[in-house]
């Protein structure tokens, strides 16, 4: 099967949820009390929001995430060729990802990897 | 001979002779949806006793055993009761992403199926950029993770997220290297043609000590982005609670679990493929007895007996190791596996261009 197949498995994945939901709100007779709709967390009453600022570490991972995420892209299709194309290629790659090292090394030295 | 490549072939020129191409087409489209829908229900109910019964082993207890011969209809029963149990929406939360979340991470679980050889010829799409495709989705359901615990508006919840979010895509650099192996070995990013390779000889056993370093680094990579123990520190219960599915009850809850394990399932479905053969018999050269008899053994039968051995051992993982902290976690991805799955790579492209392989 071609592409189609994508269609048919969300509309399969989007059934399953939609369905399982249903068939639950259908069947359970709910009860309302006020208390019902607090977060629950920890089992304690909430206090201040919890969307406010976090911690920056996320970030700067994430930064380097896409960083290497590109690299590895590009070598996809590197990756697909490398056989036929020969030593070159071998070479080529060798370049680029000493290259890319050495911003990993940078980022090392400069403590982007530590956890603070 | 029965098999499912057969009956594939059988059922899709019985709908072709039967009615116009679009109609069959449709047809075939219905029978998937039922086919993935049923794959995934038996995969939830089988995949959760499995854990159980082998955390009650390993811990020498017997694990469930009431309901029904050794415990078998037990997840059938605690997925009635999920069914049964009111899906709460917390007031203060995003209610729109609250209840997208769980919609979109089943829709990554079930949209890798896709380039999945469950047995010889038998795949719903045959797509040839397989590989990249499969990263490429796999790498969507964070965002399904990310929506959940923002939208619950919970500290827990947000912070379970936030470091399962910094996790996966950590850990998808080290898997995706591993894969890049493979792909370097076989020169096609096509699952058929990868598994066409192993002909001869699963890559693990032929392609040296590069394939067997790639197959450490993919096992540890999956189970970190799978959340599974000894990685769970998004969902960790003795910190926070449960991460960032604590707000979620009833049947949204039931659909995280489940999607949950589909992933364990897919990504060793992955791994089977690209390092065991996927549905290839175990071929030794020249034993000619030993390989006969093997083909004899239906191709799905290998293909989930080399998935299952996977998830066994990840499962095992869970109740063999501590958990890890954030940063021990996030110092053994980027000091330790990164850098060692790039020089891997450099070395399978030596052997790849050598043709040192078998």
């Amino acid at each position: 099967m071609g592409a189609i197949s994508l269609i048919a498995l969300l509309i399969a994945a989007i059934a399953f949820s939609a369905g399982g939901i249903l068939v639950g709100k259908i069947l359970v007779k709910g009860s309302s009390n006020p208390q019902k709709g607090q977060a629950y967390e920890c089992g304690i009453p909430t206090n201040t929001s919890p969307w406010h600022q976090f911690n920056v570490g996320y970030y700067l991972f994430a930064l380097l995430f896409l960083i290497f995420d590109v690299e590895l892209v590009f070598l996809y299709p590197w990756a697909v060729v490398v056989k036929k194309v020969g030593i070159l290629a071998l070479i080529e790659i060798m370049v680029f990802i000493f290259i890319l090292f050495m911003g990993f090394l940078y980022a090392h030295k400069k403590g982007a990897l530590k956890w603070s | 001979m029965l098999s499912l490549e057969s009956i594939t072939k059988t059922t899709q020129d019985w709908l072709l002779a039967k009615f116009t191409p679009t109609l069959a087409l449709t047809i075939e489209c219905v029978i998937v949806i039922l086919l993935a829908i049923t794959l995934f229900a038996v995969l939830g109910l089988v995949l959760v006793l499995l854990e159980r019964k082998v955390a009650a082993r390993i811990q020498i207890r017997l694990g469930p055993n009431r309901v029904g011969p050794g415990g078998i209809f037990q997840t059938a029963a605690d997925t009635l009761k999920l069914i049964m149990k009111e899906g709460l929406t917390p007031d203060t939360a995003d209610k729109f992403l609250f209840n997208l979340a769980p919609f979109i991470v089943m829709m990554v679980a079930m949209l890798l199926l896709a380039p999945i050889a469950f047995a010889k010829n038998f795949q719903i799409w045959d797509i040839n950029i397989g590989v990249l495709y499969i990263s490429a989705i796999s790498s969507l359901s964070v965002i399904g993770i990310l929506m959940a615990g923002w939208a619950s508006n919970n500290k827990y919840s947000l912070l379970g997220a936030m470091r399962s979010g910094a996790q996966i895509v950590s850990y998808e650099l080290s898997a995706g290297f591993a894969v890049l192996t493979i792909v370097v070995l076989t020169g096609s990013l096509q699952i058929s043609e990868i598994v066409a390779s192993q002909e001869n000889g699963w890559w693990l056993f032929k392609g040296h000590i590069p394939v067997v370093i790639a197959f450490v680094l993919y096992i540890i990579a999956v189970t970190a982005e799978t959340n599974r123990a000894p990685f769970d520190l998004a969902e960790a219960e003795s910190e926070l609670t449960a991460g960032f599915h604590t707000e979620y009850s009833g049947m949204k809850f039931a659909l995280f679990f489940l999607a949950e394990y589909i992933n364990i399932f897919i990504v060793c479905a992955i791994g089977a493929t690209l390092f065991l053969g996927g549905w290839m018999p175990l071929h030794f050269g020249h034993w000619e007895g030993f390989n006969h008899i093997m083909d004899y053994i239906p191709s799905s039968v290998w293909f989930m007996g080399k998935t299952f051995l996977l998830i066994f051992l990840i499962m095992w993982f869970r109740w063999t190791f501590p958990r890890l902290r954030v940063d021990q976690l996030l110092n053994l991805e980027w000091k330790y596996l990164l850098p060692i799955s790039l020089f891997n790579l450099l070395l399978v492209t030596v052997i790849a261009i050598m043709g040192w392989h078998f």
